[in-house]
């Protein structure tokens, strides 16, 4: 059994007087134990929206979610709001790209870990708190009996991430989604906090689910990585057949719209034409067809389905960029 | 056709200093903030010159200065030829319309009650160039023309665009008035990547086309290489390198570019899986309150126990074209110093720092 395994999951967004909008659409994935998983794609393709269903942090009114989540066999979506917030922080831990909004101002950074251990853990508050400064020394936080007694405002904005990667991890969940985790902040912290990252799951054996629109933060960490659009998985694979050989023409024009920090200098970038603004609906036929270069008829005739491919992953495309064509 | 006529602009030693006040009835400086403390450069007409650097480190400070949008503290600005600090009234009027500037967030810097027409034609007006309606036409089409929007767009308004499309109202904005520069100040990275390509590549045809020249800000190394001919890293103030962007690839020679580039993810993990990552200790110290000496030596992997704390180093051409503000760029180059391990300093955020409010509040699990 996988430990997560997301099916047909939906999310409509339905204000009175509009139209409804379907934000995420019938995305399927699993997550094995221990594996990190890759969610890209640009913005407003539903990658938040989609772990914020999954979380069950959606808000509670204003959208419909159809489909199963399940943790392990349970299906999160069918449980009640108390059950779902105690999974919450004790299965499943969270870190969002702005963590100054997911932590308490008024509360000392000690004390909003160590209440996750009483909380979660049924420790006493003192154990909690050497368990707290344990967490912030174990993610990196320097001279963490003084961090423990102060606020958020007062550290910077990579020490907070730290911080909330700590409360995530304090109960030792088997699974942590991070949303973006270091999208607002400088590349070197970045690159601090992935490596961070990498070995808390490397140590821990918790799964990851790594959000982000950044290609090169997939290439270096996810086993597989789904490739959204539109709200739908387009493409499917694990990271090495990704990034060497991507199938669907949107993955390879992303892939091919990137300047690398390697690559020869002065090179026309190969932009995808048009924008998400262009979409078609997918009920109408695939909805990346006004900007692909590869569009047949089938592709205006209705949505092309999510099919296995050879090399083990999914691919939603009539005329996909063929295996031969190799990424510059 | 990129003429190669030397340097159409000139820094020297320019500093912005912005001064720290408290006190409730009177205002009392109680320090700086040393955004931009002394920096050096020529960009060569026709050239497109990349200042790189992290969040606060005096990036757009600096093109802000160089523009005196914001007026600088101390040092000289030239351009073509002219001491731009000096000049007053309509000279200086005179010499903005050819420096213009493009902003990060499209959106913010387009006043939504504008319709685009009104956009464009507020800067001719600003500077007398909209006396003839026939002229002025014509050149509105032109320029949109240029940055890849139909005629139509001239009677919409900003928020019917999309962020790309309205990335190219801004450069239209700037590109209306005919400048010889152009300051972009983070021009893509509020961008999708498929739109960041479409945007960079359309900066590229206008420079070849007109002759632009371009002094292009921002925090991504992988952008700024691959657009720049001359790329300069910025670290809390300062320039700590300058080279051609191949060069500076090939060969970084500072140990903050060598941290920076190491830090830059590719989406190869064919390159991933086998790089060095020289990660830096702590965060970035505040530019308030600057370390003494080489400012980067409370994080360096190779600073030394002589000079790094106590004397600022130079920028300093170390080969052709290749200039490097560190004591000891050659010894860490020939690998006869070796890194080592930093305790990282903890930095406190600057009040002026603080991210807004709050926001909602989520409670902890
Ligand atoms: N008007 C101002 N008054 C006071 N301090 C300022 C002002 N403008 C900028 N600063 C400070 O000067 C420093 C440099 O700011 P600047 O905006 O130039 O940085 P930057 O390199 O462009 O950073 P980013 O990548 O975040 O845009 C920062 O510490 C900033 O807080
Ligand atoms: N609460 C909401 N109400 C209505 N629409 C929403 C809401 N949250 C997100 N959306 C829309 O759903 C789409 C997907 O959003 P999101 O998952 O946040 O994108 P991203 O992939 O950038 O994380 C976007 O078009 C967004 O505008
Ligand atoms: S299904 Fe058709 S339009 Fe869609 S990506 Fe594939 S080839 Fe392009
Ligand atoms: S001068 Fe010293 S501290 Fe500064 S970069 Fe060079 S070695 Fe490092
Ligand atoms: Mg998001
Ligand atoms: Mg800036």
């Amino acid at each position: 059994m996988s430990l997560l395994d997301v099916r047909d999951l939906s999310v409509v967004f339905q204000r009175r007087g509009e139209r409804p909008f379907t934000a995420v659409d019938k995305v399927s994935f699993t997550v094995e134990p221990g594996q990190t998983v890759g969610l890209v794609g640009e913005s407003g393709c539903g990658k938040s929206v989609t772990s914020l269903a999954i979380m069950g942090l959606l808000p509670k009114r204003g959208n419909k979610v159809t489909g199963e989540v399940l943790f392990e066999g349970t299906d999160l979506l069918k449980l009640r709001p108390d059950d779902m917030r105690d999974r919450r922080g004790r299965d499943i831990g969270m870190i969002f790209q702005d963590p100054l909004s997911s932590l308490n101002p008024v509360i000392p950074i000690g004390v909003q870990v160590a209440e996750v251990l009483e909380r979660h853990q049924g420790r006493e508050r003192k154990q909690a708190l050497r368990e707290a400064r344990e967490l912030l020394d174990a993610v990196g936080i320097p001279d963490p009996d003084r961090r423990l007694k102060e606020y958020p405002h007062q550290i910077s904005g990579g020490m907070r991430q730290r911080a909330l990667i700590a409360i995530a991890l304090a109960c030792k969940p088997r699974l942590l989604i991070a949303d973006e985790p270091t999208t607002a902040l400088d590349v070197t912290i970045q690159a601090q906090i992935l490596t961070l990252l990498k070995q808390l799951v490397d140590d821990t054996g918790t799964a990851l689910i790594m959000i982000t629109h950044d290609l090169g933060v997939v290439a270096g960490l996810c086993d597989t990585v789904n490739v959204l659009y539109g709200g739908k998985v387009v493409e499917r694979a694990r990271r090495h057949e990704l990034f060497g050989q991507p199938r669907h023409p949107y993955t390879h024009g992303l892939l091919n719209s990137v300047p690398r920090l390697d690559s020869i200098r002065g090179e026309r970038l190969h932009a995808i034409r048009g924008s998400v603004a262009d979409n078609i609906p997918w009920t109408e036929g695939c909805a990346f067809a006004p900007r692909c270069d590869n569009v047949v008829d089938a592709c205006l005739e209705g949505p092309p389905p999510l099919e296995p491919t050879a090399t083990g992953g999914d691919l939603r495309c009539n005329n996909p960029v063929s295996e031969e064509v190799a990424v510059p | 056709m990129t003429e190669r006529t030397g340097p159409l602009v000139e820094l020297r030693d320019v500093k912005v200093h912005f001064p720290i006040k408290s006190g409730l009835l009177v205002d009392r400086t109680v320090g700086y903030v040393y955004a931009v403390d002394g920096v050096s450069l020529s960009i060569n007409a026709g050239e497109t010159y990349g200042l790189v650097g992290e969040s606060g480190c005096g990036k757009s400070t600096l093109g802000r200065g160089l523009l005196r949008l914001v007026e600088p503290t101390d040092g000289e600005i030239v351009f073509d030829g002219t001491d731009v600090r000096a000049l007053k009234g309509e000279t200086m009027r005179r010499a903005r319309r050819r420096m213009q500037m493009i902003f990060q967030d499209p959106l913010s810097s387009l006043d939504p009650r504008q319709s685009v027409e009104s956009l464009l034609v507020e800067g001719l007006k600003a500077h007398g160039l909209a006396k003839d309606k026939a002229e002025t036409n014509r050149r509105l089409r032109e320029t949109l023309e240029a940055v890849g929007l139909p005629a139509s767009a001239l009677t919409k308004y900003p928020h019917e665009f999309s962020g790309g499309q309205r990335q190219r109202i801004g450069i239209a904005r700037a590109l209306v008035l005919n400048p010889d520069l152009i300051v972009a100040d983070e021009p893509v990275s509020a961008l999708d990547v498929s739109i960041q390509a479409q945007v960079l590549n359309l900066l590229k045809d206008l420079q070849t086309e007109r002759g632009l020249t371009y002094l292009i800000i921002a925090h991504d190394l992988a952008v700024v290489r691959h657009i720049s001919d001359t790329v300069g890293v910025m670290y809390l103030g300062g320039l700590v390198e300058e080279a051609s962007s191949e060069d500076l690839y090939r060969e970084p020679l500072h140990p903050y570019t060598r941290a920076l580039m190491s830090a830059v993810p590719v989406p190869d993990p064919l390159v991933e899986d086998r790089r060095e990552r020289i990660l830096l200790a702590g965060d970035l110290p505040s530019p308030s309150n600057p370390p003494a000496g080489c400012r980067f030596h409370t994080r360096c992997p190779w600073a030394q126990p002589t000079r790094c704390g106590d004397e600022r180093p130079a920028l300093r051409e170390v080969t052709a074209g290749h200039r490097v503000a560190c004591h000891y760029a050659e010894d860490i180059e020939a690998g006869r110093i070796r890194p080592h391990e930093v305790e990282p300093e903890l930095v406190r955020p600057v009040d002026g720092d603080l991210p807004g409010d709050p926001g909602e509040l989520i409670p902890t699990p």
